[in-house]
């Protein structure tokens, strides 16, 4: 069986990072993947596909269910053990800290399966990272938003030019060590007390 | 006090964190210099998993699940203790209508009697067609799936033959049900009293009425943390100590609720969580019973580690097939719970506390004076269907249920 030929199961909800898992494990070959992102008779779907490698984000309430199902499968002669190796912390540290755990017949070699789950953590780290920065975009918007009405609020109420009133607003923040956006709120926030009706 | 100590710990969002979550939020690990970080998990496996990788120093963790860990039933698993219980009692078996009616055709009580509802449901499987009742619990080392299949076993009926039971997450419990995925399920709070009120269920019995003051969650420790922080252990076990006379106080139920309630711990109704704490449960069709000690917190040495419960469990383990029993196996469960740790931390306070670390379960009918320091009184204690359980007879017990399996 060359590693291509693993049949590999990626459960996730979320299905972004299930579709980032997957692209992954296609680009590096491995073509039987399937992914599950609806949680409902998961059970059933794992007894079909009979699966090599599970992989499952950490946070996934079901993972009970799921370690349950290994439990009974050793009696039925698919015996199933957790993890790449119990005695691999660091790659289980990895993983945890990366929040994506997997699930891997007993029996297969340890070297097969590896790589898998080396994939797993790096798109689960990027997906993160992802997140983050999203976040931190989203963030940016808002208080270039926020700038602007400020600018706008400077520039009509003491005649300033654009340039001026951002000028302004750097240097209060420089003066009193916060960042620009936090002025610009307060400015917001104080225009909008003073006089309830404008909206600028 | 000069020295603190950072602890993190694990919980899953359940009635019973509830002296971990006292503990923060009354002060009560301030007050012993312990900075108490609660980290909220949504399953058994990833508080597992955090535990291995020193992500918390402890957990709120099913009785059972730290000794199938030292077994090595669980992986990646780290050596881990049990220094303290964290109460007794708690669950409930939970069927739906349809299950109920026929229950009910065959004799089923609204009194949660375990004896006549379990004998009920006997012969509802008897004459049952088809495809077997499904019963949920919440995960294979759990004292959900020991007791539920103590009941129905002792019932007469074979929890793997006669039925299936199958995991699921605690919140999904109450929807499966009455989308009829599952016909019953034995879990803990506030799941029960949801799926009564919300989901058109019906308490057949209580974990208290199945086993009385038994156990149920424990703190799971990192066995490593737990040797290089015995100072930062024993703070955290006399603030839980306290936090657990705190909880006990009938007059603090309500505000407990309300703790509870928010959205960073159990995030449900508060509504949902008083009648565990009261013992007033709502049982099905507007009806309501008082039910003694159906969790109880502190009193009856419930915070007690005892090895005669570790080693129940581990009997379980054995009757049920998840491992084989050997002299070594029965060695490590016992060594699992460590009554020296909790006694060496509160012996300070003056807590009367038992003088035994194991005791015969079972063999206490009333309520019994006992302990060598201070007033401490057990149980009852008994087994629904008169069992007793010797931690000194082992073997014999563990003879006893595969012979009457294979006998019937």
């Amino acid at each position: 069986m060359k590693p291509s030929e693993l049949n590999v199961l990626v459960i996730d909800e979320n299905r972004i990072r299930a579709a980032i898992i997957e692209e992954g494990l296609r680009g590096a070959g491995y073509d039987r993947v399937t992914v599950i992102d609806e949680m409902h008779g998961l059970a059933r779907r794992i007894a079909e596909l009979n699966p090599d490698v599970i992989v499952i984000d950490l946070e996934n309430p079901n993972r009970d269910m799921l370690e349950s199902i290994f439990q009974l499968s050793r009696a039925v002669q698919r015996p199933i053990a957790m993890f790449v190796d119990k005695s691999d912390e660091a790659s289980i540290e990895a993983a945890v800290e990366a929040g994506v755990s997997a699930y891997i017949v007993d029996g297969l070699r340890q070297e097969r399966v590896r790589p898998i789950l080396k994939m797993a953590i790096s798109r689960f780290n990027a997906f993160s990272r992802l997140n983050r920065e999203l976040e931190e975009t989203r963030g940016e918007l808002e208080n270039r938003k926020v700038i602007d009405r400020a600018k706008g609020l400077l520039m009509r109420s003491r005649g300033l030019s654009e340039e001026e009133a951002y000028a302004l607003l750097r240097r209060t923040a420089m003066n009193q060590n916060r960042k620009i956006a936090e002025i610009a709120q307060s400015l917001v926030t104080a225009a909008s007390l003073l006089d309830p009706g404008a909206k600028e | 006090m000069t020295t603190r100590h950072a602890i993190t710990a694990g919980f899953v969002p359940l009635l019973d964190s509830a002296l971990l979550v006292v503990a923060k939020e009354k002060g009560f690990a301030e007050a012993e210099g312990v900075d108490l970080t609660l980290v909220r998990e949504r399953s058994w496996a990833s508080i597992r998993d955090r535990l291995a990788v020193s992500h918390v120093d402890v957990a709120h963790i099913l009785g059972p699940m730290p000794i199938a860990c030292n077994l090595g039933l669980s992986a990646p698993a780290p050596k881990m203790i049990v220094p303290m219980a964290l109460g007794l009692g708690g669950n409930a078996v939970t069927v739906s209508a349809a299950l109920w009616r026929a229950m009910a055709g065959e004799g089923a009580k609204d009194d949660l009697d375990a004896r006549g509802n379990g004998a009920a449901l006997r012969r509802v499987i008897g004459r049952r067609r088809g495809e077997p009742l499904r019963f949920g619990v919440v995960h294979p080392y759990s004292g959900h799936n020991y007791e539920l299949r103590y009941w129905l076993a002792a019932s007469g009926i074979d929890p793997d033959r006669d039925i299936e039971i199958v995991v699921l997450p605690p919140p999904d419990m109450g929807d499966a049900l009455a989308q009829g995925l599952i016909d019953g399920y034995c879990a803990g709070e506030p799941w029960n009293t949801f799926g009564v009120l919300e989901r058109g269920g019906h308490l057949a019995t209580v974990k208290a009425a199945i086993w009385k003051s038994s156990p149920e969650k424990v703190l799971g420790v990192n066995a490593r943390w737990a040797e290089s922080h015995p100072e930062a252990l024993a703070a955290l076990l006399v603030a839980l100590h306290r936090a657990s006379l705190w909880c006990a106080r009938p007059e603090n139920h309500g505000e407990l609720a309300q703790l509870l309630a928010r959205p960073a711990y159990v995030g449900r109704d508060a509504a949902l969580l008083l009648p565990a704490l009261s013992g007033t449960l709502p049982v099905g069709g507007g009806i309501v019973r008082q039910v003694g000690d159906f969790f109880v917190p502190h009193a009856k040495a419930a915070t007690f580690p005892w090895k005669s419960h570790a080693l129940w469990f581990y009997t379980q383990m054995v009757r049920w097939g998840q491992i084989a029993h050997t002299a070594g196996h029965r060695r490590i469960a016992a060594q699992t719970y460590r009554p020296d740790v909790y006694r060496a931390a509160l012996t300070a306070l003056g807590v009367a506390m038992p003088s035994a670390s194991a005791k015969v379960e079972g063999a206490l009918t009333v309520e019994t004076p006992v302990g060598s320091s201070g007033a401490l009184t057990l149980g009852p204690d008994g087994f629904f269907d008169g069992g007793r359980f010797d931690p000194d007879d082992v073997d014999a017990y563990i003879e006893m249920q595969a012979a009457r399996r294979s006998g019937d």
